[in-house]
């Protein structure tokens, strides 16, 4: 490469004799330049994007942070028509959503997780680990068009139907699962996006019980330690941090999803009810649906935009906070070693 | 004598409930893990068998139909989805690698270094929706149409942070002897970098870009607001643009016979690439080492 | 001569063998272990003496962890790791039995090459273990802790943080805690494998002391890369190269006059 470079003056008045070493350090140092330019700019685009994203967010939602103050966020109202904007109905779906999927999620990936480090014969990790992984590369437009064709209604005839009838009059408690037997709604929601972060959370933790010192497990089988009471006593314990910065990666991915959610969830701006079977609304999913219909400058757009910039913050502080506590684990590592 | 015996019996007692307590936990974990195959299984099959029976010549050559007219094909989706994620591609894996360079080559431990880190560390797994809104407020909003290249903007936004870990992950694996005796020939940085370790890493960053494509391939929420999408063929970039997402998503959601139909089809499509993709990349970073 | 020690294992005292009666509490017998084709260890058989000292030597890979390892079943958490023949315990075959495995490691206790503190505090390290067999009331448990950390010579140092982490601990302490761990749960044999080789000359005296101490109250088993220290405190000495067991025998005995060139040349540092 460096032949095809033109020869500079300098090195023309340079002596003969040596097979000329300077010449090419010359354009070396050139070279060297540029390159630690351009890696350092690439660098600094990577990171204006985080800035730029935050700016125009901010600078799009303007006039309706300025019309509805902070009440944006506990306003259920979301009226186009008459330009009343609330975010409340979509920050709830959003969290209750994604709060159900943890619930449904965390366990099942544990139990994956401690079967492919601690159950799993050998040759059969590697694939089931693969196959895991592969839920995550599925893309979210598939599993949303799968949970509505598909999944909400038999999910109507076999859990929500069954529990309506066993629990529907029982004052109180009956009220969550109330609404039409047509199977999507926020507990359908949760159920797909669980689905969808097990193998996030299941990955992360099968990473870190690896990351346990074999010498630690086997002192806890040398005292009689039963498998389990290895996960659960000194496993856990030991990649706390771990575990709990790989639930939080996957409650940064349901609180973003998009696509899946907007499938199942129903769509109605409602707060009605408590009831896990009625349809409602998400964040990701008021923007897909209505952003492209909103007038261009219209208070409508900002509100969307200004839900976005929530659900950007939201995950920002997530993420943040999975970052933090995998970085802890890793330091811990090191230091014992 | 009978102290000791006692103890032996308190001892096989509580070694019952112990041993119990493990097996229940363990056939949970198993039930866990049949749980999760069951979905990937559940969901795969059926859109291979609700998709495959779309497929058609006609798939590849022929424009998406009107509402319930019989024929039609995603032609223009699928050429506007391979051209958007081409060009995302094209666009994003340069600045990625050179970024995932910078991280692992001359930031290590400089502050500038650990931000990029993070930032990249966050933005990998940020809502895509909000990548959408930000190129339609610095792109679509400015311009006042919706485009191709908006679209193909907003992937490459995505392709970044995943050819950034990759890359520096990759490097990071490199021996430091290796660079080590690249510079004991005298040689400069930035030719140890591309010719030396970048070449060394060279398969974990095909993997990575593999990797982004698979990812880039099957999103929808970004090209919402960006490219849109578009009922002809349209090869003009500064024009909304026929992807295959965003036509699956408003194919789903009709109340149309062939729509939905094509949607199946769709997806069975991008589902088969995508899983493709996925696999091709694991084996060949498998071969590598 | 190995097969008649076997045998009649009193008679492999010749010499100033330790006082009173000994009897055997593991018994090796025709020991052969694999690690997937690997044969590690070829055709083994030993006798290991109640209330004494063994000490394993050997180079490296000889195999003298991997019998090591066999004595608890440790080597069962890998599965292509496995043993053929007969460890007896007491008489009765540990790699045959129906007992739970837990039960038998809660018998034959164990500690590694580098401390192993769990992630909990020093009192709940050593009440981990006497947990899991044993119910008992909060003074008791105070009791047994305040005794194995006696037993392990360490209730002097930490008698005022027992409820600090055990990692806060110096390197030498926390070997010494995973000693009090494993002797809480009061096992009859103890298997130390290497358990200096991470640790300063100070610690390791005090831990060869303690191993001394040890033996009036558990068999002791340890394997170790230092001549000095098996000639320092064990009873028995057995020599193990490429897994086969070549010389095994009264401590004195072996390092004075070994009878195998092998094991003279290796115990003189000519060789390994």
């Amino acid at each position: 490469m460096a032949a095809i470079l033109p020869v500079s003056a300098s090195e023309q008045t340079a002596e003969p004799r040596p097979p000329a070493p300077t010449p090419i350090r010359r354009d070396d140092r050139l070279g060297d330049r540029v390159f630690a330019v351009l890696t350092t700019g690439a660098a600094l685009i990577t990171l204006g994007l985080l800035l730029g994203i935050l700016l125009s967010l901010v600078a799009g939602a303007i006039p309706s942070m300025r019309e509805f103050g902070l009440s944006f966020l506990w306003t259920a109202e979301w009226d186009p028509v008459k330009e009343r904007f609330g975010g409340l109905v979509m920050i709830y779906g959003t969290l209750v959503t994604s709060i159900i999927a943890l619930l449904i999620a965390v366990p099942v990936s544990f139990g994956i997780a401690i079967f492919l480090t601690e159950l799993s014969p050998g040759w059969l990790r590697r694939p089931l680990g693969t196959a895991i992984e592969l839920l995550a590369a599925i893309p979210s437009i598939v599993y949303g068009m799968w949970g509505l064709l598909v999944f909400a209604p038999i999910f109507s005839d076999y859990l929500q139907i069954p529990l309506q009838n066993a629990f529907g009059d029982v004052p109180g408690f009956g009220a969550l699962f109330q609404g039409p037997p047509v199977g999507i709604g926020i507990l359908c929601a949760s159920v797909i996006l669980a689905i969808m972060i097990i193998p996030f959370i299941a990955s992360v933790m099968r990473d870190v019980f690896e990351v346990t010192p074999p010498m630690l497990k086997e002192s806890a089988y040398g005292l009689g330690a039963t498998t389990w009471e290895v996960v659960w006593r000194i496993v856990l314990p030991y990649t706390k941090a771990g575990v709990i910065g790989g639930i939080m990666l996957g409650l940064g991915r349901a609180l973003g999803e998009t696509m899946a959610i907007t499938f199942v969830i129903g769509n109605v701006n409602q707060l009605n009810s408590v009831s896990l079977f009625d349809a409602a609304n998400s964040i990701t999913s008021a923007l897909a649906n209505e952003f492209s219909e909103a007038n261009p400058g219209s208070l409508h757009e900002a509100s969307l935009i200004q839900l976005g910039l929530i659900l950007f913050l939201i995950t920002f502080v997530v993420l943040t906070a999975s970052k933090v506590l995998l970085a802890r684990l890793e330091r811990a590592e090191g230091g014992r070693s | 004598m009978s102290a000791a015996m006692a103890a032996n019996a308190q001892r096989m007692a509580a070694h019952r409930r112990r041993k119990l307590v493990n097996i229940i936990a363990l056939s949970l974990s198993l039930t866990a893990m049949a749980f999760g195959l069951v979905w990937l299984i559940w969901i795969l099959a059926d859109t291979v068998v609700r998709g495959i029976g779309g497929l058609s010549i006609a798939i590849f050559t022929e424009m998406t139909p009107a509402p319930n007219v019989e024929g039609g094909g995603l032609a223009n989706a699928i050429y506007g989805s391979m051209v958007i994620v081409g060009l995302a591609t094209l666009i994003g894996t340069p600045i990625g690698v050179l970024a995932g360079v910078y991280l692992g080559e001359y930031g290590q431990r400089t502050l500038l270094g650990n931000v990029t880190r993070f930032v990249n560390d966050i933005l990998l797994s940020a809502p895509s929706i909000v990548i959408g809104l930000f190129i339609y407020a610095v792109i679509v909003a400015k311009t006042r149409t919706f485009s191709g290249f908006a679209g193909v903007l907003a992937l490459a936004l995505i392709v970044i942070p995943v050819v950034v870990r990759t890359t520096e992950n990759m490097l990071q694996l490199i021996p430091n002897q290796l660079r080590e005796a690249a510079y004991a020939l005298g040689a400069p940085k930035w030719r140890v970098i591309t010719l030396v370790t970048l070449k060394a890493a060279r398969a974990g960053v095909v993997t990575g870009v593999l990797l982004a494509i698979a990812r880039i391939s099957g999103e929808t929420a970004p090209l919402l607001f960006t490219a849109l999408s578009n009922q002809f063929w349209s090869m003009d970039l500064s024009e909304p643009m026929a992807n295959l997402p965003v036509t699956i998503f408003k194919f789903a959601l009709s109340p149309f016979e062939n729509w939905q139909k094509m949607a199946w089809t769709g997806v069975f499509l991008i589902t088969l690439g995508v899983l493709a993709l996925n696999i091709i990349a694991r084996v060949m970073f498998r071969k590598k080492d | 001569m190995l097969n008649a020690e076997l045998q009649k294992p009193t008679d492999a005292q010749q010499g100033q063998a330790p006082a009173a009666v000994e009897q055997t509490k593991i018994l090796v017998d025709n020991l052969n272990f694999y690690y997937g084709k690997f044969h590690a260890l070829k055709n083994i058989n030993l006798t290991i003496p109640e209330k004494r000292v063994t000490a394993f030597i050997g180079p490296s890979g000889c195999g003298k962890s991997t019998l090591l390892r066999v004595l608890n079943r440790m080597f069962e958490l890998y599965p292509e790791q496995r043993a053929e023949g007969r460890v007896l315990l007491d008489g009765e075959d540990i790699l045959s039995t129906k007992d739970d495995v837990s039960l038998i490691r809660a018998r034959v206790g164990m500690v590694f090459q580098k401390p192993t503190p769990f992630p909990m505090t020093i009192y709940e390290n050593i009440a981990f273990g006497v947990r899991l067999f044993e119910k008992m009331s909060r003074s008791d448990m105070d009791e047994r802790v305040e005794w194995a950390l006696n037993q392990a010579a360490l209730w002097k140092e930490v008698k005022d943080k027992l409820h600090q982490s055990g990692t806060s601990l110096s390197g030498g302490q926390q070997q010494r805690l995973c000693i009090a761990r494993g002797i809480a749960i009061k096992p009859e044999v103890l298997l130390l494998d290497e358990p200096c080789s991470a640790l300063d000359p100070i610690s390791t005296a005090k831990i060869e002391e303690l191993i001394n101490e040890l033996k009036r109250d558990y068999t002791v088993v340890i394997v170790t890369h230092n001549m000095q220290q098996a000639a320092r405190v064990s009873d028995y000495t057995a020599y193990m190269y490429l897994g086969e067991l070549i010389e095994v025998g009264v401590t004195e005995s072996i390092f004075i006059k070994p009878t195998s060139k092998q094991t003279e040349d290796y115990i003189t540092g000519r060789f390994g």
